[in-house]
């Protein structure tokens, strides 16, 4: 039971600073996804609580106590590495037994178990060259957690391993991290992965954490545009424009149509900014009626569990529609008109890209 | 790869013939001279054809060179013994300091690290003749003159660069992240070096071992200013065949063929190592 501490963690590398100032808490039991653009810094943090590098400035803590100097082999970390790390010389067995300083009952004992758990019985007298992708992968799993480490850091654990297993492992992930104690990060590209599998999620954005919170509320309510666009496939659909308070509501001008937002508070006028709509969150019809912004539908991608529309609205801005594959859609070329729900719009300020205000849906939750 | 048309094959195997008999020739005659007196040798034309005889051998062994003059010791069976002795402890020293200076200029930055493993590489620049008379008046100062110490160590000159580089390849060539996998297991960093980075370095360390020994062994000028009789290789020991009398053809060829045997025998075993070991150093990412 240890908790990790990160406290205001930089290291630069030259002109680059893959971490600024980092601070996270990761509370025993609790999984939480770094996850950021490639180039933000997520192998860089994972690496100096591994203590690969060492953080040029700031502290990291383990169960309350200060790991860094320490050395690698004392610091109570399992890892599992994107490019997986085999021992290439060694069985899946002797892989997985290496961090064991057991006899030799014991050793077979706890291999066994969690080979088990991780479905690979049948490949541990296997050297790696022999394994799957994924045999790999579980391979690599099983050694970070075979030690029942204080801290689990996975590297990208999905990023070389094929679709399918993909879903699998993210199904069975959050099962087999939460088994033990341990605080667990888990580093990843893919918002999916981040969403499926984590308690929290820290967005890190070069070398600075630009939002730490649940999965849910990381979608509803991204502090940023910049982070409202890392999640969302499609991605949020964004407008330029100049709410005004009018009767108590906030509203703006869309592409030549007057969108209702949300309700003002007390503030009269907001300035230039970024509405942010997502795909899912937009009607689209052939009826005019107020409220709604006249489009021209550009293409229609079917996916199967939804369509998605590209849509170009009266001013040319292009936006993007998904709606459940058996709505009303129209055909490429037909004129419509797209409309949504006042909740549903989140302001951005367009110089800091900061979310404005407390939307009705951040009320609500 | 696959060459298809029988005409192309024909000529492959054509070209490696020639190419084979080219090289292989000489080491057959020597071969086939060692079984030969020197008279039978010496007549013209040469006949392939002859009546074998181990005289040679015999007089190798047993350290007896008969020559039209007279009886004359020779220390062959010694030299063969000092040659053995010579290269093994050179390659073995040459390992024991080469693997791990190659680890850590593969794997650390150190202030003049590049320079001192380029200096150590130079040192195969220098002829040989150049530095050697400086080194034999050095050697005598300090008493190293005649000793088997002495050209072990005059030896690092030929194994240790070869090794540093070659093996610090090798060592580059394997992700670190596999050496923190193993630490983060709970290893200190001398367990991560013995136990995975020098056995994934494995065929690395065996071919550039064996491209010394063989460098090694066939040294000649080293050991002919530094070293007296009783402590020289075969390849001065040779020297010993070129007698008052005439030059002893016979012997010189069982000589030469039993100098090489060793060599020939280690590079057989280790062929497969020695090339796969050697391109997969050199291709890299």
């Amino acid at each position: 039971m240890a908790r990790l501490e990160i406290n205001s963690v930089s290291k630069a590398f030259g002109a680059a600073r893959p971490a600024d100032g980092l601070s996270l808490a990761v509370e025993p039991g609790e999984i939480v996804a770094v996850f950021g653009p490639s180039g933000s810094g997520k192998t860089v943090l994972l690496r100096m609580i591994a203590g690969m590098f060492e953080p040029d400035d700031g502290d990291i803590l383990i169960g309350g106590r200060s790991v860094v100097g320490a050395p690698p082999e004392r610091r109570g970390i399992g890892m599992a590495f994107q490019n997986f790390a085999l021992f290439p010389h060694m069985t899946a067995r002797d892989n997985i037994a290496s961090g064991l300083r057991a006899s030799g009952n014991e050793v077979a004992r706890r291999v066994a178990a969690i080979s088990k758990l991780l479905k690979i019985e049948h490949v541990l007298g296997h050297a790696p060259r022999e394994l799957s992708n994924g045999q790999k992968q579980r391979t690599a799993l099983a050694r970070a957690l075979i030690g029942n480490p204080d801290v689990l850091l996975l590297d990208d654990p999905l990023r070389n391993v094929d679709a399918k297993l993909r879903y699998e492992m993210r199904l069975e992930l959050p099962n087999l991290l939460r088994r033990g104690t341990a605080a667990v990060l888990y580093v990843t590209q893919d918002y999916r992965e981040a969403m499926a599998i984590a308690d929290r999620i820290a967005v890190l954005i070069d070398g600075r954490l630009a939002q730490v919170a649940t999965p849910a509320d990381i979608y509803a309510q991204p502090a940023s545009v910049a982070i409202a666009r890392l999640f969302g496939d499609p991605t949020i659909n964004l407008a330029e424009v100049s709410p005004v308070a009018e009767h108590g509501m906030l509203s703006a001008e869309v592409a030549g149509a007057r969108m209702r937002l949300a309700a003002a508070d007390g503030t009269a006028s907001l300035g230039s900014c970024w509405l942010g709509v997502r795909p899912e969150d937009l009607a689209v019809s052939s009826a005019s009626s107020d409220g709604a912004i006249p489009a021209r539908i550009l293409a229609i991608t079917p996916m199967h569990e939804k369509a998605v529309l590209l849509l170009r609205l009266a001013d040319g801005t292009e936006w993007l529609a998904a709606l459940p594959p058996d709505a009303p859609q129209g055909a490429a070329d037909d004129g419509v008109f797209v409309r949504f729900a006042s909740d549903a719009a989140m302001l951005f300020d367009r110089a800091t890209g900061l979310r404005i205000g407390a939307s009705p849906r951040l009320k609500a939750a | 790869m696959e060459h298809s048309s029988l005409a192309g094959r024909i000529f492959r195997g054509v070209a490696l013939t020639l190419i084979l008999i080219f090289f292989m020739f000489p080491i057959v005659w020597i071969f086939l001279m060692s079984f030969q007196t020197n008279e039978q040798i010496l007549r013209i034309p040469p006949r392939i054809l002859f009546e074998p005889t181990f005289a040679n051998y015999e007089a190798l062994i047993s350290g007896q060179l008969r020559t039209a003059a007279g009886n004359l010791q020779i220390s062959f069976m010694r030299n063969l013994f000092n040659s053995v002795v010579l290269s093994s402890a050179a390659v073995l020293l040459a390992l024991l300091l080469g693997v791990p200076a190659a680890y850590a200029f593969a794997r650390f930055k150190f202030r003049l690290g590049e320079s001192i493993a380029f200096t150590l590489l130079s040192f195969r620049f220098a002829p040989p003749l150049l530095v050697l008379l400086p080194l034999s008046l050095y050697y005598q100062e300090l008493g190293l003159n005649d000793t088997y110490f002495g050209i072990v160590w005059v030896y690092q000159l030929i194994a240790l660069p070869l090794i540093l580089w070659i093996v610090r390849g090798y060592f580059e060539d394997i992700s670190p992240d596999i050496e923190h996998a193993y630490r983060l297991a709970g290893h200190s960093w001398r367990e991560a070096f013995t136990r995975i980075a020098v056995p994934l370095a494995g065929p690395g360390i065996a071919a550039a071992g064996l491209l010394s020994f063989i460098f090694c062994w066939n040294n000649f000028v080293f050991a002919l200013i530094l070293a007296s009789a009783d402590k020289q290789p075969v390849t001065v020991g040779a020297l010993a065949f070129v007698t008052a009398s005439g030059i002893q053809y016979g012997q010189i060829a069982a000589a030469i063929v039993l100098s090489v045997t060793p060599t020939l025998l280690l590079a057989l075993y280790a062929q497969r190592y020695l090339v796969e070991g050697l391109s997969l150093g050199a291709v890299k990412g």
